[in-house]
């Protein structure tokens, strides 16, 4: 036991916050670059050797990125929208669907949640051309449909996390909730729900970031500029002007980044506090 | 209130890939009745707990009836019986207040909510969750054991069910708190006047809070009885041994006639205890004349013959003291015949019997019951 020994104790902390310190810089840096490089003006992006600071911050940057990028709110909009109808139907039917797994006991049950499992081993790639068939013959291409609508028929990673949760919800409380009047419905909703509150919001946010910066998907489906989301449209910088306006494209994908940190920052205490104190038994 | 009648319930639980069917309960069949606190008591596995969750409906029924007040509800769902349950983890919502706790069965009921207030804060002053301390907006992670306890038993309580089911609602007290929410099931169940189905492994809750003991095991009924009578008439060996601390004594002998007279005499050995047996016992013993049987005697009923006045020679004999245990108020002496171990509790606080010696002890075969030694059956 490392806890036995004071000495090797603090040895130990200190290993794990150089460590930790190490990771978070060698995440933070480009983080850092990307803001660093927005402030620049267009001729110190590319400098040898490299600027670490900008000789004097541009701002002006900023607004002049987002006029370059085109309609930069509308695309906004769209990335905004598409990330909500995401968040809600991804965790609204991966609950559902993760109670069944869980809370329910029906025949077959565990053999079709592994074949739910193996469809995590199929990369995006692999199915992309014949879900393009399958959404060009519904008529959805050019349309946010294919966008969407698939995130409301739950996805096997986040039913996994979420039946993994609410098998550690004792089973004495749904049984107590079935004694006191509940059906299975109210069950999954008044007790389940909001036991299992850390998951749902990992989930949201996962989804968030998922769809906020999924750029493949807009740009296989989308058709037309107006319907373009901010992940797409940062590609603009790179194609349209020909050379790569590296200051604005920095200036405008810290833009685009910012509502994400935002959010981590905002959920971070109800994932920490997680599991542990939820208060059963 | 309400009569629960239960006929020839069968519990399987289909095996795994290979494996066997096991069977968790067997042919059991027996009535609650009104206003009954009936115990369900046996060692874990035998099936009382199953039991009770089939009455509850938490547990499909494999074959045989339940019947609440005369409707068969075999296939009524659990919201839908009005049994209500109290289980060993409290299962309380973590996420709801106390008051919540005990007014949700009610909410889901559309209960007025003055009658729901009403109700929960009887509940409450019945079981002290007012004074000294209001838990009522408390959660449930910011109380004891006990309490938590308590507020289970009081969303039992408010939703005054047809019949209240508790499934080893002590076992995770503390031993003190165990005592004092014993005495308090006992004290609620007489103020309350309802039907109560209690299951517990601790032989000690089932004699002290039941009307009548349900003991089982290997998932069948052994006997059904009130609790003094499976203590004094036990109905075959297992409850003998299950019931009673320190357990029943047994030895096993044979039964013979000398004239008029009809011996007990101890088996395997060259120095038997021989016991003469008298009146109804003599008679009984008489139609097993010559076979083997088993004897049992509860520890209270070996006395140290010194303590006696007139000894019954018929019934004394000799032997060995091997350890003496002073637990208090009475003394257990730990005795060696030549081929059993036997346990006497005598009424002496002080020790006095020294161990290694040999001393005499009398039974009081007025209390002994025979048991056929293949079927373990009381004769």
């Amino acid at each position: 036991m490392p806890d036995a020994d004071p000495i090797a104790r603090h040895r130990n902390r200190w290993f794990a916050v150089i460590l930790l310190v190490g990771f978070s810089i060698v995440f933070f840096l480009p983080f850092a670059w990307m803001v660093s490089t927005s402030l620049k003006p267009l001729n110190e992006t590319m400098s040898l050797p490299p600027r670490w600071l900008p000789s004097e911050p541009q701002w002006q940057n900023y607004p002049d990125a987002m006029r370059a990028m085109g309609p930069f709110w509308l695309y906004a909009r769209n990335s905004l929208m598409l990330a909500l109808l995401n968040v809600v139907g991804t965790v609204a039917s991966s609950a559902l669907v993760a109670y069944g797994f869980s809370r329910i006991e029906w025949r077959g049950r565990d053999s079709v949640f592994l074949l739910l499992l193996a469809t995590m081993m199929i990369p995006f790639p692999v199915v992309m051309v014949p879900v393009y068939t399958l959404f060009r013959e519904l008529g959805w291409i050019g349309t946010f449909k294919p966008l969407w609508v698939p995130a409301f028929l739950a996805g096997a990673f986040n039913v996994f996390l979420l039946r993994q949760f609410f098998l550690s919800i004792p089973k004495d409380l749904t049984e107590a909730a079935r004694m006191d009047g509940c059906g299975e419905f109210r069950i999954f909703w008044q007790i389940i729900l909001p036991l299992a509150k850390p998951a749902l919001l990992t989930v949201a946010l996962f989804q968030f970031m998922a769809t906020w910066n999924d750029f493949l998907g807009p740009l296989i489906f989308l058709v037309r500029q107006e319907q373009f989301t901010l992940a797409l449209g940062l590609q603009n910088f790179q194609s349209v002007q020909g050379g790569t306006a590296w200051h604005w494209l920095m200036a405008a994908s810290t833009l685009v980044v910012l509502p994400v940190v935002f959010l981590f920052f905002l959920t971070q205490r109800t994932f920490i506090r997680g599991i542990s104190t939820t208060g059963f038994k | 209130m309400a009569e629960i009648v239960i006929d020839n319930l069968r519990k399987v639980y289909p095996g795994a890939k290979g494996q066997p069917d096991k069977v968790a309960v067997e042919g059991a069949s027996f009535t609650i009745h009104d206003k009954e606190f009936l115990v369900l008591v046996g060692p874990s596995g035998c099936g009382k707990t199953t039991t009770l969750r089939m009455i509850a409906g938490l547990e499909d029924i494999t074959s045989g009836s339940i019947r609440l007040d005369g409707r068969l509800i075999n296939d009524v769902a659990p919201k839908d019986r009005d049994l209500a349950m109290v289980f060993q983890n409290y299962a309380l919502y973590p996420h709801m207040t106390v008051y919540r706790n005990m007014a949700y069965a009610l909410e889901l009921r559309r209960v007025p909510k003055d009658d729901i207030r009403r109700r929960v804060e009887n509940a409450a002053k019945l079981l002290g969750l007012l004074e000294p301390d209001n838990l009522l907006e408390r959660k449930p992670k910011a109380l004891s054991g006990g309490q938590r306890q308590r507020v289970a038993l009081g969303r039992a309580i408010v939703r005054e069910p047809k019949a209240f089911l508790f499934d080893e609602p002590l076992s995770n007290l503390d031993a003190k708190m165990r005592v004092e929410t014993r005495a308090e099931l006992s004290r609620l169940h007489h103020a309350l006047q309802a039907t109560m189905v209690y299951v517990t492994h601790d032989q000690v809750e089932a004699m002290t809070l039941a009307d009548r003991i349900v003991v089982m095991n290997g998932g069948r009924i052994q006997q059904i009885a009130p609790p003094l009578e499976v203590y004094h008439r036990p109905a075959n060996l297992f409850v003998a041994g299950f019931i009673g601390s320190p357990r029943m004594n047994t030895i096993t002998g044979t039964v013979t006639g000398e004239g008029d007279r009809v011996i007990f005499t101890e088996k395997g050995t060259d120095h038997p205890i021989r016991l003469a047996m008298r009146g109804d016992l003599a008679r009984l013993l008489e139609k097993h004349l010559g076979q083997e049987v088993i004897l049992g005697l509860r520890p209270e009923h070996l006395a140290d013959a010194r303590d006696l006045t007139d000894p019954d020679p018929g019934a004394t004999f000799e032997a060995r003291v091997d350890v003496v245990e002073p637990v208090g108020a009475e003394t257990w002496v730990y005795l060696r015949s030549s081929a059993h171990q036997l346990i006497a509790r005598v009424p002496h606080a002080e020790p006095r019997t020294d161990i290694g010696h040999t001393l005499h002890f009398t039974a009081d075969l007025s209390r002994a019951r025979f048991f056929h030694p293949g079927t373990g059956e009381s004769l």
